[in-house]
């Protein structure tokens, strides 16, 4: 038996060996793969240009508003959202980053996604439809709009703008070492000639910005939709054909076992488990609790919910978006495979790079049209968040620092106006930043972007339910936690390379417990947040008002907005009228 | 109207809230109480317990939710009836109308907006 699963991990790693890189890193250009990647990227930079065009008024060509540039109009439904969601959570780097943890260390470090994606849901049912309803009333464009308004905080709502921006560069920066993964696997990454390399990457990005300047919002979200036939051609055929393939997915976890159980020579310890052990427990559930708080904090993860019609359509959303979950479940498990399949993932520089796992697995066991496909699929699934996340970020700018602190009375069009440029700029900063650091700089910034999100959570979903906390307390909390965050994360060193920010687990403070670190810094901010409201409050600091109402948290879409109510009457629209003569 | 704070919603009864609450509690706490499942055996078609336990979880959640989303349209509807004045026979008719998209859901609202 062990014998049998000797030979066929050699006769795997002599394949791979055949098609894969030699022993400095260079490979072949796979030219069949890379004509199809070429070609899939084509049609979807068409469909991006085309989407200006999409659902949009002649009269609203060029999308001068911020409701229809940065949030595709506010009227997309239950399977546009299905898209636009998926497309924004599920993003290139999962793809490459989850099974490529699952390869390198186990379970903890990987398959914590799962449970995390399986918990998002509730919690975005339960917050998300009340963010929608207060949204939809008063015009909010952002997470740090809404604190803006229920505090009357400029400063809190730029601590929460900030937050956002700055945690979510490192994050498009992640999305292009995805692509950097599928271009180095098609034989694109050379050590030879950095800047011939690079320049796929630069052509991929330059044709991103222009069509989400163009398109907006509207352009991720059509782009999605193909994204996701291809991703999800590619995960069904790879999971049809490939445990069968590799002998069963008992021998595949068998293989994983082996590999991972062996020691470790940077730390004398394993390299991970195939199921974790105690210790590891509340790493495990913390890891899967704190990300899921921490998504929907982002600010493209807001985008995608404020650009929905109803408030229902996100409560539907909830139900059918766990599909993913599954999928996300079985591209983890890919990285077993690789286990199984000996994938050698050797990047242009000779090193082993475990990024690379899962696209040369494709290469290695397909033909070369369908690893085309799949790597395309990567390619395209990094193009979709980044569109967002650049959206999401300038949005913010826009919003709560242009308009808030620098010109409170500019026009819907000088905000459309001012974000689109931004959106450009914050593509280019995520472009030099892969260009001119090294990934692990960029996995590093994106680890604390998400302790720092996470530290939104308590201004934003507090204010969902209650006007409770004072807005400096919730200042003092959000500072406490970033900080804490960012020292605890600093504190983790990577055994292998001695290097700061070597994980996001440490023990919880004045415990041993190690927990995941985003959740630490959370209870720290949670309590801080609640002490200082106490002592404010005993002290009978004033605070300042609210200028959202209790009505306001549970508005639907034909509830009128704010404005309109203000108006002795409120206008009826005439599309609502016809739907009301069609219903009776 | 000098007041802008319309209500959008009659009053709240407890229990649909309370049956919905517990569903998505259930949701989000399973999954997480890692002693439960951090085991290997039994294995389904080789794959061990921890695996394909938490791949189960997604269906079981997905349901979870789903119920608690008809509980809470229900009432939800039942709310915005209640303050547009509307009678029950209206509401009857429209939650029997369809379920799925969101111009059903808006129909009822749009109904009690013309009236």
């Amino acid at each position: 038996m062990t014998a049998h699963l000797l030979s066929l991990a050699a006769s795997a790693g002599h394949l791979a060996a055949a098609t894969g890189p030699d022993a400095h890193g260079n490979r072949p250009v796979n030219w069949v793969a890379l004509i199809v990647v070429i070609v899939l990227f084509v049609v979807v930079a068409v469909i991006g240009f085309l989407a200006s065009r999409w659902r949009t008024d002649p009269s609203a060509r060029g999308l001068h508003t911020l409701d229809e540039w940065g949030l595709g109009g506010r009227g997309f439904g239950t399977w546009i959202t299905w898209f636009l969601l998926g497309g924004d959570l599920y993003t290139a780097y999962t793809f490459v980053a989850v099974p490529a943890a699952m390869w390198a260390s186990g379970a903890v470090s990987g398959f914590f996604a799962v449970p995390y994606t399986i918990v998002l849901y509730p919690i975005v049912f339960l917050l998300m439809s009340r963010l929608w309803s207060v949204s939809h009333r008063h015009g909010y464009v952002t997470p740090a709009d809404f604190v803006g308004g229920r505090y009357g905080s400029r400063w809190l709502s730029v601590a929460v703008a900030v937050t956002g921006i700055v945690a979510t560069m490192p994050y498009i920066a992640l999305q292009l070492v995805g692509i950097k993964a599928v271009l180095t696997v098609l034989g694109l990454g050379s050590n030879t000639n950095p800047f011939m390399a690079d320049l796929p990457l630069i052509i991929a990005f330059v044709v991103l910005a222009a069509y989400t300047y163009t398109g907006g919002l509207r352009a991720p979200a059509l782009i999605a939709i193909v994204k996701d036939i291809l991703i999800y051609i590619a995960i069904i055929v790879a999971i049809a054909y490939l445990p069968a393939h590799f002998g069963g997915w008992e021998n595949i976890f068998g293989a994983a076992d082996k590999k991972l159980s062996a020691t470790n020579p940077a730390t004398g310890s394993p390299f991970g488990a195939v199921i974790p052990g105690a210790a590891s427990f509340n790493a495990y559930w913390t890891l899967a609790l704190g990300s899921a708080m921490a998504l929907f904090m982002y600010p493209h993860s807001v985008t995608g919910v404020l650009s929905t019609k109803s408030r229902n359509t996100i409560r539907r959303n909830a139900m059918v978006l766990p599909l993913y979950s599954l999928m996300l479940g079985f591209l983890a498990l890919l990285g077993y495979v690789a286990i199984k399949a000996g994938t050698q993932p050797i990047d242009t520089n000779g090193a082993i790079n475990a990024q690379l796992v899962v696209p040369q697995l494709f290469l290695d066991s397909f033909p070369s049209w369908f690893s085309g496909i799949a790597l395309a699929a990567i390619a395209i699934g990094a193009l979709v968040p980044a569109a967002i996340m650049s959206i999401a970020a300038s949005n913010l700018f826009t919003r709560n620092i242009y308009k808030d602190l620098f010109k409170k009375n500019a026009t819907p069009k000088q905000e459309a106006n001012v974000s689109k440029l931004v959106s450009l700029i914050v593509k280019v900063g995520a472009l030099v930043f892969v260009l001119g650091m090294d990934q692990s700089s960029a996995i590093n910034l994106q680890l604390l972007g998400g302790i720092w999100i996470l530290q939104t959570f308590p201004s934003i979903v507090a204010g969902l339910y209650t006007r409770w906390f004072n807005k400096w307390a919730l200042l003092a909390g959000w500072a406490a936690g970033i900080l804490y965050g960012t020292i605890a994360a600093y504190n983790v060193v990577n055994p292998a390379t001695h290097a700061h920010f070597g994980g996001s687990i440490a023990a919880f403070p004045f415990t041993s417990v190690p927990v995941y670190i985003g959740i630490s810094a959370f209870v720290i901010n949670a309590v801080i947040a609640t002490v200082v409201t106490l002592v404010l409050r005993a002290f009978k600091v004033k605070d300042t008002t609210d200028s959202t109402r209790p009505s306001d948290y549970g508005a639907d879409e034909n509830d009128p907005k704010v404005a309109a109510a203000e108006q002795s009457q409120p206008p009826l629209d005439p599309e609502l009228d016809g739907r009301g003569t069609r219903v009776s | 109207m000098s007041d802008p704070d319309i209500p959008t919603r009659g009053p709240a009864k407890p229990v649909p809230y309370v049956i919905a609450g517990i569903l998505i509690a259930i949701a989000i706490i399973m999954p997480l109480i890692v002693p439960l499942y951090a085991f290997a055996e039994p294995t389904l078609w080789g794959m061990p317990f921890f695996y394909w336990y938490q791949l189960l979880w997604v269906f079981i959640a997905s349901g979870l939710l789903g119920i608690a989303y008809l509980i809470m349209r229900k009432e939800d509807r039942r709310r915005r009836q209640a303050v547009r004045g509307a009678g029950p026979q209206a509401a009857t008719a429209q939650t029997s109308a369809g379920d799925g998209d969101g111009a059903n859901g808006t129909g009822t609202d749009t109904e009690g907006d013309a009236r």
